[in-house]
């Protein structure tokens, strides 16, 4: 066990798989000798060498498009987007093509890929670097979507989506890179796609969150608890397939539910975990399910201020959930 | 924005029971199109849109009761629809015309016991939440139970963690608080085996409210007639099958009754009456209900203006009433204004019944099962002769013994000089 931050565990999860299959590689803008924008692949391309680390044109249909043709063709490619904000022009190839592959050859093909995209905002990234894109892609069937908050989950989970024979959406929350730390269990540590996780235990309501937020809910339950609110914290981890039977298990224990995102609300994450609940646990619900996510509004600001105002932050979570409680 | 309220569908109701809504939040309604069921003493009634709009709200849930006036649903009119309405009609706040009910205003006293009932134990019960629903069910908790515990959330709401709480308070042992006779309460509920709770549908609970409503304000006399129905059993057998084919329904004991009945109210008015703080209320009309078992309880339609009916009248009224009774289709004009109720529980062998008032009327005759019987007549002799009881409960305020028995003796009269000469029509 050793003490990491999330972008070294993304590091050492890429370093592992690469030496343990030759077929895994690695594409994206500035990853070779630059070593990503974020440093995720610092020393990669030293150690695997230009055929393994490559550098792509700044063009993203390009890199999901070659990262597709290579899974075709039994490689597991790592694509990565350097800002989750750029994936746009890569929609046609995620969707249109490695959404379905499989569906469409009858399951005689396989598209092993991973699309790694660094999303979120808190960073002073303004509108072309701060977007959260996970909603959009959790609606297509076809793709998985993980979205890890901690260094172990980031690195069991990249693991899993490696190994996983479907392409896989691996969304690592920028802000999240060198402000969270944790311990990372030694040797491999796969962290399963389509699990959540309760990351504290608690009786009078339940906190349910990903990425970034994660770690902000936790902060939030340490002060609930202080005025003697029990939280419990649910980390979805994998957006899609999403873990139905743990909210639905945590919404029946506790009756009373709260969903963190700093996505956008319509048609959102937390929508669709109000629904799960409400088809599923309702006989159990002790008050309305509420949620805390950004506001519908195009992009996110660069203005301090205006970033503020459309961040979830642990002040707004708590005043939420002290509601919650009190109904 | 218009408020719809809980309507006064009848005098002497002072609440509501919220049976279906028609239209659900965001319906388009037109006027005097059917908006809720409710259900009221007795009967369900529709109650029509007061104008045309949106249904923008509905304030109380099915199954909830509420008080007349409470504000049940919210409508947003809408421009476009206004002008057709017609001006001169205020916005029917009540669903029936109320002509029909010449009763007089019950004594104010059991209307606010009512109101006070009702208007406490249904607030609280209309916001529980799913999750304490459940619990109060898993835990058994009684509604005098509910009452009882302080709800913690918003508004004195009672949260899934107050019952929780509650029920640990309760498994506690009752020595422990020092409340030796809850001790030994639940040792007795401990000792039977568990049964199952049917839960009480609207008819139960306004059964339950009325009858101990009457038993508490009333005090009940009673005193029984033995009539010699012979006449009335002979006359019947011979006219029963021309009857039939000539009306299409039975003739039945009960219109003979019913007329006997009107008779001995005209000769002792004072049985047709109501109690009130400011004096014995005469009625000028003589309106007689008939009870009818249904499905699930019990109805009472009134046959209105009886004293106008001949024999075969009643029974097409009789008939008519019970057979819409039991199709749940009686109106509140059907059910309302009674002024005197003839109970028939002889079809099922009774021979002494003792009927509870229905209020605020004085009185309530039970008919009880006509048998045969060796008796002794003129002369001496020993005959086999009808005999049927009849037992009047009256209201012991507006009348006494005299009176009730002034009143048996002229309805026996009437029947056992029953004679081919009285007209059936």
């Amino acid at each position: 066990m050793a003490v990491k931050t999330v972008i070294e565990a993304i590091r050492d999860g890429m370093d592992e798989e690469m030496a343990r299959d030759e077929s895994v590689f690695l594409i994206g803008e500035d990853v070779g000798n630059r070593g990503g924008v974020f440093l995720a692949s610092d020393g990669l391309y030293k150690k695997y060498g230009e055929l393994r680390v490559i550098d792509s044109p700044l063009a993203e249909s390009c890199i999901v498009g070659v990262a597709i043709g290579a899974a075709v063709n039994g490689m597991r490619p790592i694509a990565e987007i350097q800002f989750a904000d750029f994936i746009a022009p890569a929609m046609n190839q995620i969707i249109e093509e490695a959404a379905r592959f499989s569906y469409r050859t009858a399951g005689d093909f396989n598209l092993p890929m991973v699309i790694r995209a660094p999303w979120g905002g808190g960073v002073h990234g303004a509108l072309y670097h701060s977007q959260s894109i996970e909603a959009m892609f959790a609606h297509v069937p076809g793709l998985k979507v993980v979205a890890p908050g901690t260094p172990a989950d980031a690195k069991g989970l990249l693991k899993a989506a490696i190994r996983d024979p479907d392409p896989v959406l691996y969304l690592e929350h920028k802000r999240t890179y060198r402000l969270v730390k944790g311990e990372v269990p030694d040797g491999d540590g796969v962290v399963p796609i389509g699990k959540a996780d309760v990351k504290r235990e608690g009786k009078d309501l339940s906190l349910i969150a990903y990425g970034l937020m994660l770690t902000y809910c936790l902060e939030v339950a340490e002060k609930l608890a202080a005025d003697g609110i029990s939280a419990e914290v649910l980390d979805l981890r994998t957006i899609r397939p999403i873990d139905r039977a743990a909210i639905i298990a945590t919404a029946r224990k506790t009756g009373k539910v709260l969903v963190v995102h700093e996505d956008t609300p319509f048609a959102g994450v937390a929508a669709e975990v109000m629904a799960i609940i409400m088809e599923n646990a309702f006989d159990a619900l002790d008050a309305p399910v509420m949620r805390v996510t950004g506001p519908d509004v195009p992009a996110m600001p660069f203005n301090h201020v205006l970033e503020e105002a459309f961040m979830p932050n642990p002040e707004k979570i708590l005043a939420k959930a002290r509601e919650l409680a009190a109904v | 924005m218009a408020s719809v309220k809980m309507p006064q569908l009848g005098e002497s109701i002072t609440e509501g029971t919220i049976s279906k809504w028609l239209k659900q939040p965001g319906d388009q309604v037109k006027k005097y199109e059917g908006l809720v069921e409710i259900i009221t003493d007795k009967v369900n009634a529709e109650v029509p849109a007061p104008l045309s709009g949106v249904l923008k709200e509905i304030k109380v849930k099915e199954g909830a009761t509420v008080t007349v006036g409470t504000e049940i649903a919210v409508i947003e009119e809408t421009a476009a629809a206004t002008p057709s309405a017609p001006k001169s009609q205020p916005a029917p706040q009540t669903a029936t015309p109320q002509s029909a009910t010449p009763i007089a205003a019950p004594a104010p006293a059991e209307e606010s016991a009512t109101e006070g009932q009702g208007g406490g134990s249904t607030e609280g019960r209309t916001r529980l939440s799913p999750a304490v629903r459940a619990l109060i069910e898993e835990h058994r908790i009684s509604d005098a139970e509910l009452a009882r515990i302080e709800g913690s959330g918003i508004g004195g709401r009672i949260s899934k963690k107050d019952i929780e709480d509650y029920v640990t308070k309760r498994a506690q042992p009752a020595a422990a608080n020092g409340e030796q006779r809850q001790q030994a309460a639940s040792a007795t509920a401990s000792a039977l085996s568990p049964g199952t709770t049917v839960p009480l549908s609207p008819m139960r609970r306004a059964i339950a409210s009325n009858m101990l409503k009457s038993k508490q304000t009333i005090p009940h006399a009673w005193t029984v007639a033995e009539v010699d129905m012979t006449n009335v059993v002979r006359f019947r057998q011979k006219v029963k099958d021309s009857f039939k084919q000539r009306e299409g329904i039975d003739l039945t004991y009960v219109p003979i009754i019913v007329k006997a009945v009107v008779e001995g109210l005209k000769a002792v008015p004072i049985l047709n009456a109501s109690w009130s703080d400011q004096g014995v209320v005469l009625h000028k009309d003589i309106n007689v209900g008939v009870a009818v078992s249904v499905d699930d309880g019990l109805i009472v339609p009134v046959i209105h203006q009886a004293d106008r009916m001949s024999i075969a009248g009643l029974a097409k009224s009789t008939d008519d009433l019970a057979t819409r009774a039991r199709a749940g289709k009686l109106g509140i004009p059907d059910v309302q204004g009674a002024t005197f109720t003839v109970n028939n529980p002889g079809t099922f062998g009774t021979i002494l019944s003792y009927s509870i008032i229905a209020p605020p009327q004085a009185g309530i005759l039970a008919m009880d099962a006509i048998v045969k019987r060796p008796v002794v007549i003129e002369g001496d002799a020993i005959a086999v002769r009808s005999m049927m009881n009849l037992c009047l409960s009256f209201d012991h305020r507006v009348l006494d013994g005299v009176s009730a028995a002034r009143f048996l003796q002229g309805v026996r009269r009437w029947l056992e000089g029953f004679s081919e000469q009285v007209p059936l029509y």
